[in-house]
């Protein structure tokens, strides 16, 4: 029989499945070969804390999103068009995401007692009728698997741990996606295993045959390649963006890396990239605890070493104290800070934005410290760099904030040429005859950086307040309000030195979202959205936390409404409320999941709908905003 | 990739290295209490200086905060007085990231034991090549008197009015437990044997340890007098040297003999005892080490000084880092920054 073809213009497929099932490994290769395949693309993995939770329960439910298209795809998707579910307890928890008419591909014999029984379902869903408005493909996968193999003598032990490349076989005929991409990586893999070679290869052909034989399996999907900027891409997360980044980074400076870090989850992947980054001459300590971590990189950058530290929620509370250290010494230092939900141990494998406060302010005495924000995956990679530079030409411990949806999902990335990224110059002493530790350069405030061995610039540096200038331990009350100024200003002065914010449509008008982070992708398809409906709604995004880009208060007071919306209570909300004096509304959520496109668009629709409080803001308290 | 630190570390030091102790003492006073230990451990220190034969800009010393922490200040050389309890990973840091420096760390009994002892475990363990002091003066001083994890139980301080509850550390035992390759014992009543000891020291490759008893005249004056002065010392402590025998006593008259794994005091002077009867120290002994750091708190044994352990077949850890580093390139070559961020698989929109 022959087979339809529908076109699309982007997708969303979910794999879901037990922790050990092998759904990030799918995932990835999915996502992977659809950026292969010329598409714009943007995953999502999601999992639980625990390692290994017991099978079949629903807390153990691992999955991993990717959204792929033609175009504009900035986000993982909100709606889920493909489902693969291996067993009972991954359909349940993940069924209320997927689209009336979509995909439902399970493998069948995930659906026995035992696993119905775990799942908390009372009948089998695949029986009583209750998945009606989806297009459900039960498999037995086992069993398919099996007569898959049947002329070829492989143990079926691992023939059944290859049951996850078989249900990605199958996805890939759906969207008539090419094999090569997985089975590169397959012969890489498992290079010197010619039966595991053999065996995965065997059953990713035998996923693809399958559906191509299969009666049900009428319609293949086609999304047609996305007009990309021509070049070499790849895929990649946050977290792997940062470790290149700094690797780049320390390169382009001429200085040697030091990683001074503890394991921390969403945080240890750059942790684990960079130990294995040796032939590039970088070195690493995995401290003993969060304050080692980032007290060794201090004593790196004393050095001479481009330093950092990364870490997670829980432990840049324990850091800061350090952080201070590093400001009131002007080292340069970066602090990666991959945000997690808290307080405290909170939502260890879910993301937010709710450091913001704590990165500006979350230390004792006046400590002001450059705060940046990457927008995405690939962007990390972009702000990694410019944490550097900030850090080395301005003397300064710098933070750098992602989150765990962006540090771990991944996206295309077009890789740059490195002889044509921007060298980085630290500010080194020259001349030991005139040098003092606290001089500074007029322009941009920095102290001078003369590391142990430079001769005749031996000094002593550390927590207590110097003089200006010679750097020497002073508690002359006019000099502290000197020095704590000058601190300010040198960060302040820095807006300088950083791009102005930039606004996507109108320039002025009535309503402006403005977002930071990893809220970028969904705010700007929200607005994408928005605007091609013919409403009039402008964009920007701040990558810059602090100093702020120089025009922010322009741009603010250009329109009427400002909304914000954030992975927090309202804290970016709240810094710009107190510094431009103009009242934003906030869209909040805490649900350690970040922000859909479309839920963004439904309360900017409704905002855009309520004209009579067009004049708002007022300062009459029954006028103030009310959050959406 | 040659980066500006290696290029800096190709240019000759310029002169000579012939200093003498004035060389290191920086044009500031000194502003610890008049008769502080600190003081009796700084000219010792000053004075060693010279001896390394290492160009000054070579030199780091690094503290955390505490009377300790002011050290740096007065040694002309790079310095880094960092925050409390946290000298050791800071110069960890360093010596990692600059394994051409001699690192040397000042801390206390509070900055080390208690809000730096996690630090100190693992720094013992991890044998980074560094030198460490530990002014123990079994009281907190800095912030005027209250009591420390060296301070013994029921001694009355501004915080345990009725005297302390807590059991003390012993530094040098917690040192060795924790696998310190070089662990001693010295004190601030006599700069020229506390100068010989912070040679050794500094001839240690890996971590080195020396616990230094020094008195605080102002909140704990006397607390080391039985073993530290004159008078007494020679009756109440035993110099620990490498294959010297455990003779003490102000005439010589006593040694130290081991019982099974238990010390005894034997007397020389009375019948059926002789020298050779009496333990001969081995440094290179872990399990004798244990046994006479066990000897501190003892009612009747003197109390060990001198060098407890000196182990010098493991490797420091930046030497560690250096050769996984060389042997990474020795067997992939240097690592080429293209094809790192072209990562596993890429691919090309033309």
């Amino acid at each position: 029989m022959d087979k339809l073809i529908e076109h699309l213009e982007e997708v969303t497929v979910r794999f879901a499945g037990d922790s050990g099932d092998g759904m990030q490994l799918i995932g990835t290769q999915f996502s992977d070969t659809a950026g292969f395949a010329g598409n714009e693309v943007n995953t999502f993995p999601d999992y639980p804390s625990e390692i290994r939770a017991p099978e079949g329960t629903l807390y153990g439910v691992s999955a991993f999103q990717v959204h792929f298209g033609s175009k504009n795809i900035h986000t993982s998707g909100d709606f889920v068009d493909v489902l693969v579910a291996m067993n009972a307890a991954s359909l349940k928890v993940n069924l209320a995401h997927v689209r009336e008419q979509g995909i439902i591909i399970v493998n069948a014999e995930g659906f026995d007692d035992r696993n119905l029984k775990l799942a908390g379902y009372a009948k089998n869903p695949l029986e009583d009728g209750s998945l009606a408005k989806f297009n459900v493909f039960p498999i037995e996968m086992n069993k398919e698997l099996k007569k898959a193999f049947i002329e070829v003598d492989t143990p079926t032990k691992l023939v059944q741990k290859t049951r996850n490349i078989f249900a990605l076989g199958i996805t890939y005929w759906l969207f008539n996606r090419p094999l090569e991409a997985t089975v590169n990586w397959i012969n890489k893999k498992f290079k010197g295993k010619e039966d595991v070679i053999m065996a995965n290869v065997h059953s990713l052909q035998g996923g693809w045959n399958f559906a191509e034989k299969h009666p049900d399996f009428r319609k293949q999907y086609i999304i047609d390649k996305s007009e990309l900027p021509p070049g070499k891409y790849r895929s990649i997360t946050g977290n792997q963006a940062v470790a290149l980044g700094l690797v780049v980074a320390a390169t382009k400076a001429h200085l040697p890396l030091f990683l001074g870090s503890y394991p921390i989850t969403p945080a240890t992947d750059i942790l684990h990239a960079i130990s294995g980054y040796k032939k590039y001459g970088v070195k690493h300590l995995q401290a003993e605890d969060e304050i080692a971590g980032i007290t060794s990189a201090i004593g790196a950058a004393f050095g001479g070493s481009l330093a950092v530290t990364t870490t997670s929620g829980p432990g840049l509370s324990l850091k800061t104290e350090a952080i201070g250290l590093a400001i009131m010494t002007e080292l340069p230092l970066i602090i990666v800070n991959v945000m997690r939900a808290g307080p405290s141990t909170g939502l260890p494998t879910k993301t937010e934005q709710s450091d913001l406060m704590q990165a500006m302010y979350g230390r004792h005495g006046e400590a002001p410290m450059p705060v940046l924000a990457a927008a995405s995956s690939a962007d990390c990679f972009d702000m990694t760099l410019e944490a550097a530079r900030i850090a080395l030409k301005y003397m300064t411990p710098v933070m750098l904030l992602t989150d765990g949806y962006i540090g771990q999902a991944s996206e295309p990335w077009r890789i740059p040429e490195i002889d044509k990224l921007p060298e980085i110059a630290p500010h080194f002493a020259q001349d030991a005859a005139t040098f003092k530790p606290y001089l500074r350069n007029p322009e941009t405030l920095a102290r001078q950086w003369a590391i142990p061995g430079m001769q005749g610039m031996e000094h002593r540096i550390g927590g207590l307040e110097k003089e200006d200038g010679s750097g020497v331990v002073s508690h002359d009350p006019m000099n502290h309000q000197k020095m704590v100024e000058l601190r300010q200003r040198k960060v302040d002065g820095i807006a300088n030195d950083i791009p102005d914010l930039e606004v996507m449509g109108e320039q002025e008008g009535d309503l402006l979202l403005l977002s930071w982070g990893s809220s970028y992708g969904a705010a700007k398809t929200a607005v994408e959205h928005l605007q091609a409906q013919g409403h009039n709604i402008s964009y920007a995004h701040l990558r810059y936390l602090n100093p702020f880009p120089r025009n922010l208060g322009d741009v603010l007071h250009k329109f009427d409404r400002v909304v914000i919306p954030e992975l927090n209570l309202g804290q970016l909300k709240n810094l710009i409320q107190a510094k431009y004096v103009k009242r934003v509304m906030g869209i909040n959520k805490v649900q350690g999941k970040p922000f859909k496109a479309v839920e963004l668009e439904e309360k900017l629709l409704k905002l855009i709908s309520m004209r009579d409080i067009k004049k708002w803001p007022t300062n009459k308290k029954e006028d103030l905003p009310v959050d959406l | 990739m040659k980066t500006i630190i290696d290029e800096m570390l190709e240019k000759p030091h310029s002169g000579d290295t012939n200093y003498t102790s004035k060389d290191f003492k920086p044009d500031v006073d000194v502003r610890w209490c008049a008769g502080c230990g600190a003081i009796s451990v700084l000219s010792p220190a000053q004075r060693l200086m010279p001896e390394l034969g290492i160009p000054k800009e070579k030199i780091v010393f690094i503290s955390g905060i505490g009377c300790s922490g002011r050290f740096p200040y007065y040694m002309d050389t790079y310095g880094f007085h960092g925050i409390h309890g946290r000298a050791l990973p800071i110069a960890s840091g360093l010596k990692i990231a600059r394994p051409d420096l001699s690192v040397w760390v000042v801390t206390g009994d509070g900055d080390n034991m208690s809000i730096g002892g996690n630090h100190f475990i693992h720094a013992c363990r991890r044998n980074v090549d560094m030198n460490v002091l530990m002014f123990n003066n079994e009281v907190y001083s800095l912030t005027k008197g209250q009591y420390s994890p060296t301070s013994h139980r029921g001694q009355i301080t501004k915080s345990s009015p009725l005297g302390a509850l807590d059991d003390p550390f012993n530094p040098v035992a917690l040192a060795l437990g924790a696998s310190a390759t070089f662990v001693a014992r010295g004190h601030d009543k006599d700069r020229a044997q506390l100068q010989q000891l912070l040679l050794k020291a500094s001839q240690h490759k890996g971590f080195s340890f020396v616990e230094i008893y020094t008195n605080c005249r102002i909140f704990n004056d006397g607390a080391f007098d039985l073993y530290t002065n004159a008078e007494s010392r020679e009756d109440h402590t035993v110099w620990l040297e490498h294959d010297k025998p455990l003779v003490f006593g102000k005439n010589k008259n006593k040694g130290i003999k081991l019982e099974g794994f238990k010390p005894t005091i034997i007397d020389l002077t009375a019948g059926g005892n002789s020298i050779n009867d009496v333990l001969v120290h081995n440094e290179k002994d872990s399990t004798l080490a244990f046994i006479l750091a066990n000897m501190t708190y003892s009612e009747t044994l003197p109390r060990p000084m001198g060098t407890l352990q000196n182990l010098d077949e493991r490797s420091s850890y930046e030497d560690r880092v250096v050769e996984q580093i060389q042997q990474e390139v020795e067997t992939k070559g240097i690592g080429n920054l293209e094809s790192l961020l072209l990562g596993g698989s890429f691919w090309e929109i033309k």
